[in-house]
């Protein structure tokens, strides 16, 4: 009798062992994946083809961020040439390793994604085209955490072509 | 032909203060010319900076980068005279590379 019980113990075991192991695989290529993807080298071609804000932040982080008053973002309030809008942002955060741009109603809502390696100062101006007025968002990435800040740009003038 | 950077390095004692200006289309795919035949996408979408080896910024860009685009930045730890070199690479493949000194 002891015999007859043990075999389906033994089989239990084997596959919820099994089980177990696939769920840690599959959880450590979702959670690796987006984290490598902001850090290295190679260029971010999945985030770029997302259409709205939040699903770019995710294709590029795959973290949350939280609005800090430590990042300022500059942008002029009303931009006459959505082609050419200047668009900067400086931090007092430490240990910065990126600073990315995001228009959130462009057809695909990043902008440009910067690495800050050590020694460079956390500030980057650049100038961006947008669609139509809407919010650009900045992101901060320092010491593993994700900061934002948020400013409405009017545009009179698209900068799509349109 | 002359290079499609441009770029000031000046330095400000402990940091060094980068400007570049790259000659670049910048095309978003979605425009159309006045035949009505749509301009395919051409952006530029790693440009690299690099000081003694080292990088010292790396800039992806996406097709919302205006035209011709403009960067700032500011790094330490390189002094009056050394070089740095610059190159992007676009969608297309294209590339070009630049060096200049910090003034």
């Amino acid at each position: 009798m002891t015999i007859v019980h043990s075999i389906p113990a033994t089989r239990r075991l084997i596959l919820q062992g099994a089980g177990s192991v696939a769920l840690f695989g599959l959880g450590g290529i979702l959670f690796a994946a987006p984290a490598t993807a902001a850090a290295n080298d190679k260029y971010p071609e999945e985030a770029f083809k997302q259409k709205s804000d939040a699903d770019a932040i995710k294709a590029l982080y795959g973290k949350p961020h939280e609005a800090s008053d430590k990042v300022k973002l500059d942008a002029p309030e009303i931009a006459e040439n959505g082609a050419v809008v200047p668009v900067s942002v400086t931090t007092t955060l430490s240990d910065v390793t990126s600073i990315a741009f995001f228009v959130s109603e462009n057809p695909n809502a990043l902008a440009a994604s910067y690495q800050i390696p050590a020694g460079t100062t956390p500030s980057v101006a650049n100038r961006l085209k947008m669609a139509k007025t809407c919010n650009v968002i900045a992101i901060v990435e320092s010491s593993g955490k994700l900061y934002s800040a948020t400013k409405e740009v009017k545009v009179t003038v698209g900068g799509c072509g349109g | 032909m002359a290079s499609t950077i441009r770029v000031r390095a000046i330095s400000n004692g402990d940091t060094t203060e980068v400007q570049a200006l790259v000659q670049h289309p910048m095309d978003t795919g979605l425009v159309k010319d006045a035949q009505g035949q749509t301009i395919p996408p051409h952006f530029i979408q790693q440009l690299t900076f690099e000081h003694n080896g080292k990088k010292v910024f790396l800039a992806n860009w996406g097709p919302a980068v205006s035209k011709d685009p403009y960067v700032k930045f500011a790094f330490k730890g390189a002094n009056k005279g050394d070089e740095i070199k610059i190159s992007w690479v676009d969608n297309k493949g294209a590339n070009d590379a630049t060096t200049a000194k910090i003034q």
